[in-house]
């Protein structure tokens, strides 16, 4: 008997066909708590991989979401992001396990995602190199580990190409404008990355805006072409 | 140097220490320098012990292997950091954590004389468990008071509270839910204006210095060390502090050495009875209610098949009956169900004939507000699970149990339940009904407890 890496709740996974074709990707959580995260699947924004089922129609344009077509539409953005993917909705359960995750430091929780992320790498991101989103020395201290880093590390090779320049301040307390501006160049990349496919690996994708500055980081630092996975979205 | 300086060494220390007396705190829960810290009189300790080879948390005592993990650090460079997962929530303490605690030793509170500001009077009944405290906080030790549910716990503790801070005594009042602290500080504080007193659970604002007198949930006290001489353990055979072992740790170390433990339950479990009633564990028995009449006693009612009849959707009759009689009263009604589940297919067809009912369960957001409308009466009938069963008190309530035979619906969990109803002076008669396919052995038992305390509080 196992317990549930988040409820710690002793628990077996019931037998079902799923389980004996290994189509049930392991998470290390209960029923319960399993139910709680919604996988996204089906119909899917193709830049940012949002799912189109919960937001209003007027907000799409053919198969992008209005946000990625206004990326899209600024000549310093265009083509910079291949595509996003993200496993599960940040629905108030995963904006719990992340909290805890991150806030908390209950570094353990990273094993509930290692195997969705693989799978996701192994069928949409074939021969791309990872590359975790670093943080600030500060703020690396104080967290005592990347929870980026540890989710790419259960993935495969980490290449620890990019560094921040500044401290992270906080997305949230700046306006679309001042995210979007390119001036002060949060990231910087320490590592030859030419004629590289790259994936960057991420918690939350919410604005976009962080995985397309470090994206414009490695296009010029001479990568090919730049996706990202995130955790959440 | 300045006499009045307040950047003088020993100002500062003297600061310190008061922040740290009786806890026990993360190096990141300080606000003070590491000089500061160096120079004071604070004893520092790692954060994880490795004793015999297995892992201890120096905070919460968890020593239960399978809820340490470990983590590449950046902080200390190990490859592998080992953290207590059991206390996480309180912010990690791991193997490069440091500890700071300060012996309370040197530590003194301010003596109140007749610091009770408090107008009203005890019941006989209360009086007599006032009567006990009284004796305790002397003698030390342990005392179990065993009072029904409406017996006015609050007030019986006043006395005993006045005369501990007669004595610069530091008292704290534990309880396992966050609820239950926000309702008490704010009574603690009115009758003791001139005392200070701290309402501490996950968020709370209070946490910097905290005063003479806590009111705490349970999991609080991990972060206290040798700090009370009085603890008052409230609710101590609910969930989950009977139930963990950590926890009731947690209570021992946050109280000093010679100190009193007062245990406050409507509903004592086994243990705990058969303690009192073999005379090892000091106890007060406060079978009536503070109004003086009788707890109301539970009716059964047989509903064939009930589960059944969800499943297709209908409502069983003998529920269907309750729910009518109940829409021609003036009265509010509860109406408890054994599952999350349960409640979530239930509800519509509850609100086909009673459109202002609404459910509530443990997990539910908006709790708070929903709970708070049932109280002002915009909500005539709130259907819930078994989280309710403590502490809410609403006039001119009924009160019923679908499916009482169901585990969940344990002997306490039901005298709790009928606990609910006729708490007011000015309606005393709220009627308790179980519904049930077949009855249990903890329906049975919680009908006799509840006659046999009306028998004794009658005498």
């Amino acid at each position: 008997m196992s317990r549930c890496l988040y409820c710690f709740t002793p628990y077996a996974f019931p037998l079902s066909w799923e389980s004996l074709f290994n189509l049930h990707t392991d998470n290390g959580l209960c029923e319960e708590c399993s139910e709680k995260l919604e996988e996204i699947n089906g119909d899917i924004c193709e830049m940012c991989g949002r799912p189109f089922s919960l937001f209003p129609e007027q907000y799409r344009q053919e198969n992008t979401c209005n946000d990625c077509v206004r990326w899209e539409s600024d000549i310093v953005w265009t083509g910079i992001l291949a595509g996003n993917r993200s496993l599960y909705v940040y629905n108030p359960f995963m904006q719990e396990m992340l909290s805890k995750y991150k806030y908390r430091g209950d570094a353990e929780l990273a094993k509930v995602f290692y195997n969705t992320a693989r799978k996701m790498y192994k069928k949409e991101f074939q021969k791309h190199i990872l590359v975790p989103i670093p943080l600030s020395e500060e703020r690396h201290l104080e967290r005592g580990f990347n929870q980026s880093l540890l989710i790419a590390e259960g993935m495969g090779p980490v290449h620890n190409v990019l560094i921040r320049t500044s401290h992270e301040q906080k997305q949230s307390k700046k306006n679309r404008a001042e995210r979007m501006n390119m001036e002060n160049k949060p990231f910087e990349a320490v590592e030859d990355v030419s004629g590289k496919k790259v994936l960057l690996i991420d918690d939350v994708y919410t604005t976009g805006s962080t995985i397309r500055q470090a994206a414009k980081t490695l296009r010029d630092a001479g990568a090919s072409s730049v996706s990202s996975l995130t955790l959440a979205r | 140097m300045n006499f009045f300086d307040e950047t003088s060494p020993d100002r500062i220390n003297e600061t310190l220490m008061r922040f740290l007396y009786g806890r026990i705190l993360l190096r990141e829960e300080l606000p003070f320098s590491d000089e500061e810290l160096r120079d004071s009189a604070a004893v520092r300790s790692a954060g994880v012990l490795r004793v015999n080879g297995r892992f201890v948390c120096n905070r919460c005592e968890n020593n239960e292997q399978q809820l340490f993990a470990s983590f590449s650090c950046f902080r200390c460079k190990r490859e592998s950091c080992h953290y207590c997962r059991h206390c996480i929530m309180m912010g990690r303490v791991s193997e490069c954590s440091e500890l700071f605690e300060a012996s309370s030793e040197h530590e003194t509170w301010p003596v109140h004389n007749s610091s009770l500001s408090w107008e009203g009077t005890l019941s006989p009944w209360q009086a007599k468990g006032s009567e006990a405290i009284l004796d305790a906080i002397d003698k030390k030790g342990e005392l179990l008071i065993w009072a029904v549910c409406g017996a006015g716990k609050t007030e019986i503790l006043f006395r005993g509270i006045e005369k501990a801070l007669t004595l610069g005594e530091r008292i704290c009042i534990a309880t396992p839910r966050t609820d239950v602290v926000l309702e008490l500080a704010p009574r603690i504080k009115d009758v003791f204006p001139e005392v200070k007193v701290s309402a501490l659970y996950g968020g709370s604002e209070e946490k910097d210095c905290p005063g003479q007198i806590i009111i705490s949930t349970t999991h609080q006290l991990y972060r206290f060390k040798q700090a009370f001489n009085t603890v008052i353990v409230d609710e101590v055979d609910a969930f989950p502090y009977s139930y963990e072992q950590t926890l009731q740790n947690a209570v021992k170390k946050a109280a000093r050495t010679n100190a009193l433990f007062i245990y406050l339950t409507a509903t004592p479990d086994k243990k705990l009875k058969k303690r009192a009633e073999t005379g090892k564990l000091q106890h007060v028995k406060i079978p009536r209610r503070f109004h003086g009449r009788p707890l109301p006693v539970p009716k059964f009612k047989s509903s064939w098949n009930w589960h059944k009849e969800l499943k297709k959707g209908k409502l069983p009759k003998p529920i269907l009956n309750w729910l009518r009689t109940l829409q021609e009263t003036d009265r509010s009604g509860f109406l408890f169900i054994p599952s999350i589940k349960l409640l979530e297919t239930f509800l519509p067809s509850i609100q086909n004939i009673f459109p202002s009912a609404e459910s509530v369960h443990s997990e539910d957001p908006n709790r708070k507000e929903k709970v708070l409308r049932f109280r002002n009466k915009e909500i005539k009938l709130l259907v819930t699970t078994t989280i309710l069963e403590r502490g809410v008190t609403v006039p001119k309530l009924d009160v019923a149990v679908l499916g009482a035979e169901e585990d969940i619906f344990t002997e306490s969990a039901l005298v709790q339940i009928a606990g609910r109803a006729g708490r007011k002076a000015d309606d005393t008669n709220g009627s308790v009904t179980f519904f049930h396919h077949v009855k249990s052995e903890a329906m049975n038992r919680a009908v006799r407890q509840i006659n046999l305390m009306n028998k004794e509080g009658g005498k």
